[in-house]
């Protein structure tokens, strides 16, 4: 179960094809009231019913969060991936009823800073849509660094560039045009915050950068939800709950354990907040880790897994749930 | 070495060369001899980058040990008071990459925080080290004056001249420890005053 969230029953308000690649879905809630108030830099975490499965992918919102009559979320097509984003490109239409988490934030902005430097890479836009304009109802100081491949995969870059004008720098793969990124970070003013929200190539990119120039870690924040990777089907033994159970190939071994009946606290499913930690009981073969949760010791160690994201290969594996 | 009572009490650490490009050192009295002792394990050419500010204590002595690190800019100051308009430019105009840091006594740490605080670096941002006395900047909760240098338990207000009771709650927006009456219900019950922070 989600921790501490309660659903929320909506209903999809509209569907917009942004791009070739990206959707735009917006939600109103089912009995017409207002939704739930939000910061710049949530996510929702949205239930994909298809048949007998269960998907539950996360999502930035990306609407202002000054107006909460609907929520907005973005879809990039992902057409190698496990089916959620191919699942709310083709099913999901006008008019179906969802049920969606309320929204979490796990990206939000520091308001302490004197300004707030943002940079995004592709889809990495979304939560940059609403912080911005949480900023500019507020008169905040920012300034936004958007790398997209080509000017019309460039997802929002025209609506920014409308509403926020030269606080939006773009950057096109194809025209060879490239972040200068030291020049960037050797030239703000004290008391300046930096986000980074894009492959996880660029995250760390940015943030090793920022380190080696004295950014302090606490004025650099960043979000990447790493997908749950598809990979050989595996069983593992719930100790607690006295099961068995088969995660399939294109299945998360969360989603395995949920399946089974068992409710393990999450919040962002995509490696990022800690909610899933699970302790390991015994195992015989290796893991196969891709959150960014837990530190390279515990990754060393065998004792803990998150089973949003990682996955595990060999002869018997006995968890904590 | 100030031990740790309530949460708001502050607790110092031991200074270390930080990644960065620039970097600004404040230190009075036996503060430079933390600087001194963190340039042992600093990269070459580290204070190449590098501003010390510095106040000499009543004695006077240590200002030839900071000046021998070679310092980009070195400047003895009388006084905090007498420094603040020229460490206000100096962070006003400073970019991200410059990193702080507090070596002395609290009073100087904690002044020194509020400025820097104030111009957007995180407390936990700066590199901190307490050295010499134990001296503590209080704030009487009555009437808001500030005492400086109490070294006494309790300790007159040198404002209203309540008796107070120096607190370990710490306030980093006030940079000052809280001191409370300590005879309010009878002011002629005068606790014996000892000497706390030598």
């Amino acid at each position: 179960m989600s921790t501490g969230t309660t659903k929320l029953d909506v209903v999809v308000s509209d569907v917009v094809p942004v791009n070739d690649l990206v959707t735009r879905f917006h939600f109103r809630r089912r009995d017409g009231e207002l939704l739930p108030t939000f910061s710049g830099g949530a996510h929702v975490v949205v239930e994909m019913r298809d048949g007998d499965r269960t998907r539950l992918n996360p999502y930035s919102l990306m609407g202002s969060p000054l107006d909460t009559r609907e929520y907005t979320i973005s879809v990039r097509r992902v057409d190698a991936g496990r089916g959620g984003s191919l699942f709310m490109h083709s099913r999901v239409h006008a008019g179906l009823e969802m049920v969606i988490s309320y929204p979490v934030n796990l990206f939000s902005l520091d308001l302490r800073a004197k300004k707030h430097l943002m940079l995004a890479g592709g889809i990495g836009i979304t939560p940059f849509m609403a912080q911005t304009a949480q900023l500019a109802g507020s008169g905040g100081n920012f300034e936004l660094h958007y790398t997209c491949r080509t000017a019309s995969l460039g997802t929002y870059a025209d609506v920014l560039q409308e509403r926020y004008g030269r606080r939006i720098r773009l950057y096109h793969d194809d025209r060879e045009e490239r972040i200068e990124l030291d020049r960037l970070l050797t030239s703000q003013p004290l008391g300046t915050h930096l986000y980074v929200c894009g492959p996880a190539g660029m995250i760390n990119w940015v943030r090793a950068r920022a380190a080696e120039l004295g950014w302090p870690p606490e004025t650099v924040h960043y979000e990447h939800f790493a997908a749950p990777q598809p990979g050989l089907p595996f069983d593992v033994t719930l100790a607690v709950s006295g099961k068995t159970i088969r995660v399939g190939e294109q299945q998360s071994l969360l989603e395995a354990i949920e399946a089974a009946g068992v409710d393990p606290p999450y919040l962002c499913r995509g490696g990022v907040c800690g909610q899933c930690e699970t302790n390991v009981i015994s195992y015989d073969g290796k893991f196969i880790h891709n959150d960014h949760w837990l530190g390279e010791e515990d990754h060393r160690s065998g004792c803990k897994i998150m089973p949003c994201v990682s996955r595990f290969e060999g002869k018997s594996l006995v968890l904590e749930r | 070495m100030a031990a740790k009572t309530i949460i708001s009490r502050p607790i110092y650490g031991t200074l270390s060369p930080q990644p960065g490009k620039h970097h600004l050192f404040l230190a009075d009295a036996e503060g430079a001899l933390a600087i001194v002792d963190m340039a042992k394990t600093a990269p070459l050419g580290f204070f190449d980058g590098a501003e010390i500010v510095f106040i000499p204590g009543p004695d006077g002595k240590h200002v030839a040990v900071l000046e021998a690190l070679k310092p980009a800019q070195f400047h003895v100051a009388p006084s905090f008071a007498s420094l603040l308009p020229r460490l206000k430019q100096t962070l006003a105009n400073a970019h991200m990459g410059l990193r702080l840091y507090l070596a002395g006594t609290e009073g100087l740490i904690g002044q020194a925080m509020q400025v820097a605080l104030e111009a957007g670096i995180d407390h936990t941002s700066m590199q901190t080290e307490h050295r010499g006395s134990l001296a503590r900047r209080m704030q009487c909760v009555h009437c808001k004056g500030i005492t400086e240098n109490v070294t006494t338990q309790p300790a007159t207000c040198s404002h209203c001249g309540l008796l107070l009771l120096v607190r370990d709650h710490y306030s980093r927006r006030l940079a000052a420890f809280q001191g409370v009456c300590i005879n309010a219900e009878d002011r002629s019950e005068i606790p014996p005053m000892e000497e706390a922070f030598p």
